[in-house]
């Protein structure tokens, strides 16, 4: 299979989207000439115009709010936030009209409506572009939060969030668009809302998604020299949360360590441990350990901003602690 | 008008400390030295030097982004600034913020920004409590022509206006938000008209002509200061550089970039000091070599200093 970069994946399913249905347009910052801040609308101006690709004025809510409005009457827009810090600028309309309004309306609209945008930490940018928000997120009913570990699921799942007729929050990472990974040639689609095994294990479960993934699989590989053996569960889709998935890796390891980068508290990791004591505990051996970012503001200082976020070190601490007590 | 030569001088000297830095930073930044990433104010040096040579010293002054030309002019200290864009322990924020939020509260830099037009609640905040507590310093908010069009720009100057809070509004339009143009972005391209709908009076200045910049500068500081509500100054200006290291500068022509580096703000007034006679060519030179002497220390210092230790992590969280 040929091999891609996460972000041309991205730039394909776009490509794709918009040969397939007319009423798909792109709205964001940056987007045209420039081709996005992370590049992965390179060339879609050229091809589509200012119809198709527009730039905005620096506006988040009001990208959020006009890509409402034109959802629900007849387009069907993805609209970039540039970094996921500035969610907080729309997230009025996010969460008061984008999420609500079908369901206040008693289901008589439909909203179509793809916000992409991007987060997590790495690039040394400081507390304003480094965050992972998506636990905000998914405290919102209403919306769909997918957030892609490889270009293979970046390309499948934002085709199928520009074809659903929910709303949905399409989380990419800053540090994964030159990763590359394999993805066919021609058209599939991945099911928002189903999570992956991404490697088969027998000890110990590792449920993680986005970048983390590559960080778990590491993991993985330096704990079965040690004879220790990891199932890597990667969610994919945050909201709905593929927990049938979880549950059956739980039945077969009885041990679970949650792998996330945002802040600990009010966390991922929080909603998902919650849903194993619901829903699995009768299978636990002991209990279930998050690996997660700290609970501070992302400091510029590279040394810090390592500490800050978790590492192959304590993914494969955590495990051992799950095996050996 | 014939200058005093020592303040010619020091205008000189924070000009080129701004070029100076920045130039530094890019071959920092080239070199995997300084990590992340920078906004550079190249080009943009008369506004920030103009603008706050007017203030006195415990006035305020909001920032952006593009943070490096405030925080010097600021009486900002360089190795301090330099080492907290390396991300070091002896940075002016100990290595947490960086570039994007150099700040030195107690020189009055209530901070550069990461969120483009993030500062402006901040300066009218500041503004608020000039007025209450009636202390008589006055609030300079810097912000780019591409902030403009967030909503907390408007929701500010109206608060700002309504309440004649003493607040100087110093947009700086270079011409693009990013790679947005003007003309692309804002339906109203003479951007001092934005100020109208509030009732503010504004002012355009050449961003490039560093006493132009005082002159309007020192009028709205002055209207400020006695009581009669803010203003809002419009500086046409460049950004030399592009906005990030992999920006292509594909939306702007080099032409136009040749236009504006013939514009030099350093060139316009280190020739008009010199014609004038105000400054001989050997004392912008040594002006220069001076400055130069200045960075290079600066840069030795940053680089030697160490990271923060691990416990600095979860320090600074609260009080
Ligand atoms: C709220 C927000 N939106 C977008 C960005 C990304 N961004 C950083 S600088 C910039 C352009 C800002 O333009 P302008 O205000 O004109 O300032 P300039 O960079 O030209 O100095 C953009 C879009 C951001 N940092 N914050
Ligand atoms: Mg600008």
């Amino acid at each position: 299979m040929r091999e891609i970069t996460y972000r041309q994946a991205l730039n394909e399913a776009l490509i794709e989207e918009m040969e397939r249905d007319p009423d798909v347009f792109l709205l964001g910052e940056d987007i045209a000439v420039y081709g996005g801040a992370y590049g992965v609308t390179a060339d879609l101006w050229k091809k589509y115009g200012d119809e198709r690709v527009l730039d905005t004025p620096i506006s988040e809510n009001a990208i959020v709010g006009v890509g409402l409005g034109a959802a629900l009457t007849g387009m069907r827009p993805v609209a970039e936030i540039m970094y996921i810090d500035f969610i907080g600028l729309c997230l009025e309309q996010l969460n008061n009209q984008v999420a609500k309004i079908r369901y206040m309306f008693g289901g008589k609209c439909t909203v179509p409506l793809t916000i992409r945008t991007e987060g997590g930490a790495g690039r040394t940018l400081g507390a304003h572009h480094s965050q992972s928000l998506e636990s905000w997120l998914i405290h919102i009913p209403g919306i769909k939060v997918v957030m892609p570990a490889t270009p293979y699921d970046a390309k499948g799942l934002l085709k199928s969030s520009i074809r659903e007729n929910n709303p949905v929050v399409f989380i990419e990472h800053k540090m994964l668009y030159n990763a590359k990974g394999g993805v066919p040639e021609g058209e599939y689609t991945i099911p928002i809302g189903a999570a992956e095994i991404k490697r088969e294990g027998s000890d110990v479960t590792l449920i993680t998604y986005s970048k983390m993934l590559f960080a778990c699989m590491e993991a993985a590989n330096i704990l079965e020299k040690e004879g220790i053996s990891a199932e890597i569960v990667d969610l994919r889709t945050l909201l709905p949360m593929d927990m049938d998935t979880v549950i059956k890796s739980l039945e077969k390891t009885g041990r679970a360590a949650i792998v996330e980068e945002d802040c600990k508290t009010g966390g991922t990791g929080a909603e998902i441990t919650a849903q194993i004591m619901e829903k699995a505990f009768d299978w636990l051996d002991g209990p279930v350990i998050r690996v997660a970012g700290e609970d501070v503001p992302m400091p510029k200082s590279p040394v810090l901003e390592k500490m800050a976020v978790p590492d192959v070190n304590k993914i494969c601490a955590a495990a051992r602690k799950l095996i050996k007590g | 008008m014939i200058m005093d030569k020592e303040l010619a001088k020091k205008l000189l000297r924070q000009m080129m400390e701004i070029r100076q830095f920045e130039d530094m930073i890019m071959e920092l930044l080239a070199k995997n030295i300084a990590e992340g990433g920078s906004h550079l104010y190249a080009g943009m040096e008369a506004v920030a030097a103009g603008v706050i040579s007017m203030l006195k010293h415990d006035d305020y002054i909001t920032s952006t982004h593009r943070g490096h030309g405030h925080a010097v002019a600021k009486d900002g200290d360089l190795k301090a600034l330099m080492a907290e864009i390396l991300g070091k322990k002896t940075g002016v924020c100990k290595g947490k913020g960086g570039s994007l939020h150099l700040a030195d509260v107690s020189k009055g830099n209530l901070g550069a920004n990461g969120i483009v037009a993030g500062s402006l609640g901040i300066a009218t905040g500041a503004g608020l409590s000039m007025k209450l507590k009636k202390t008589g310093q006055i609030v300079v908010c810097f912000f780019g022509d591409g902030a403009s069009n967030n909503g907390i720009f408007f929701e500010c100057l109206n608060m700002a206006s309504l309440w004649k809070l003493p607040v100087v509004y110093v947009c700086e339009n270079n011409l693009y938000g990013m790679s947005v143009s003007v003309k692309r972005a804002s339906a109203v391209e003479d951007l001092s008209k934005k100020a109208l709908a509030f009732d503010i009076p504004s002012e355009t200045v050449d961003g490039q002509d560093v006493l132009a910049v005082r002159e309007a500068a020192g009028k709205w500081i002055e209207q400020a200061r006695s009581g009669k509500g803010p203003s809002f100054i419009v500086a046409n200006t460049y950004r030399y550089y592009g906005h990030s290291r992999s920006d292509t500068r594909a939306y702007r022509t080099r032409e136009e970039e040749k236009f504006w580096r013939e514009r030099d703000p350093i060139k316009i007034f280190s020739g008009r000091m010199e014609e004038q006679g105000v400054l001989t060519a050997e004392e912008i030179k040594e002006v220069e070599e001076f400055v130069a002497k200045e960075m290079e220390e600066a840069v030795d210092y940053a680089m030697k200093s160490p990271y923060p230790e691990p416990e600095e992590l979860y320090t600074d969280l609260y009080v």
